[in-house]
């Protein structure tokens, strides 16, 4: 790890010890049928298992601690539990076993460990590239949701990646370096595809596209809630209202692909103020703390 | 081709961003093969998850075949792993199962 490089949450923890599945096929088991044998790896991964397909030639990752569970047709009976050094192994023959109740077996020991159950969500979070950002802090500044902070150097990081709003890159596109990835997006170079001249300059059109709509994009909201209520005020008019501040929030999200449940989500007002500017103050204390050091 | 010591295949499991048909091309071809690899459901989630198996599943031997590298490479960093600089990162977003498996399996011809 280069130190120039910020380690992202040196003091997160991980929420799960290591568990994998391995289907073993190496000395001393039998191999099993190719297509019970690919069935099985796509059941066990649909359950959010990892797996090591172990065979005799080659090697797969190590694992060193955690939860290991071996399934295979072993020649010789082997122990339901052992240890190996501090990992913990649990043996299980699958002869005449049907895949479902192979995977079962592995279920009950995750269960059995209370380790959570992979797959609850779909894991959308914003991922920095360290090679392109200048660490401008924009993406602190704009994000609302306390996704973004800063590590003890000062260096932006994401902290809370369960924040994010699920299909929203809205951070991606005020990153004036294209820094900002969401892997599981669709298009590039979002998603981790090369940046290119062009992409550069479609970003900076749409940073100009923001400011065009008042400065960013809490400004713009803030001056349409600001003319919505005056309209209300003055026309009591509450269906027109409304759909002139829905006709406002579509055209903002269809122009940065944030989907509508972002801005229902969104703060009252004056908590955007208020997050807006705290935010900006960290970004800007950051900012400050680089140009001293 | 020489085998590559280590291989891990990514299902990207929670979102249709890798086609199905190529991620399960790709996977039928590695159990089918005398090969040995490494599966996970998505690195997406075990980064997010912090999963510290992903500390296991760097080097310079792997073949990592996934979606594009410069997202593999940042989501191993946002949990401290590092990619070796030999590692190499195949992409099944743009690439075909034909042109990813040759470069997997020492029997398949490019």
């Amino acid at each position: 790890m280069s130190a120039t490089l910020p380690i992202p949450l040196a003091d997160a923890k991980p929420k799960a010890p290591r568990f994998r599945v391995a289907v073993y096929e190496g000395a001393g088991a039998e191999l099993l049928p190719p297509g019970a044998r690919t069935e099985l790896v796509c059941a066990l991964l649909a359950k959010g298992f990892s797996v090591s397909v172990i065979r005799v030639n080659g090697t797969v990752s190590a694992t060193n601690s955690g939860t290991l569970v071996v399934l295979g047709q072993f020649a010789d009976a082997k122990p339901e539990r052992a240890e190996d050094g501090d990992a913990i192994v649990h043996f299980r023959d699958i002869r005449n076993k049907p895949t479902a109740e192979v995977v079962a077996l592995a279920e009950g020991i995750r269960a059995e460990l209370n380790l959570p159950k992979p797959g609850g969500w779909k894991p959308w979070f914003p991922v920095i590239d360290y090679d392109r950002c200048t660490n401008c802090m924009q993406c602190l500044s704009f994000c609302l949701f306390d996704v973004y902070g800063i590590d003890a150097d000062k260096k932006i990081q994401v902290q809370n990646n369960n924040k994010c709003k699920t299909d929203c890159p809205a951070c991606s596109r005020v990153c004036p370096e294209v820094a900002i990835l969401f892997p599981k997006y669709k298009h590039g170079p979002i998603n981790g595809d090369v940046v290119s001249t062009d992409d550069i300059r479609r970003e900076n059109m749409k940073i100009d596209i923001s400011a065009l709509l008042g400065g960013d994009i809490y400004e713009a909201l803030r001056d349409r809630s600001a003319k919505f209520k005056s309209r209300f005020n003055k026309e009591r008019d509450a269906d027109k209202a409304l759909e002139e501040r829905t006709k406002c929030l579509v055209k903002i999200g269809e122009k940065l692909d944030i989907p509508p449940e972002v801005f229902a989500s969104l703060p009252s007002m004056d908590q955007i103020r208020t997050k807006a500017t705290e935010a900006a103050a960290k970004a800007q204390a950051a900012l400050n703390m680089q140009d001293k050091n | 081709m020489s085998i590559p010591l280590r291989i891990l295949y990514c299902n990207c499991s929670y979102a249709n961003v890798v086609p199905k048909a190529t991620k399960e091309a790709v996977l039928r071809g590695l159990t089918e093969s005398g090969i040995p690899f490494d599966a996970v459901p998505d690195l997406c989630e075990m980064s997010a998850q912090r999963d510290p198996s992903l500390h296991d599943l760097t080097g310079d031997d792997i073949k990592i075949v996934a979606c594009y590298p410069r997202a593999v490479k940042w989501l191993f960093h946002a949990v401290g792993a590092k990619l070796g600089d030999g590692a190499e990162v195949i992409n099944m977003r743009t690439d075909s199962p034909e042109s990813i498996l040759p470069k997997l399996l020492p029997e398949v011809p490019a």
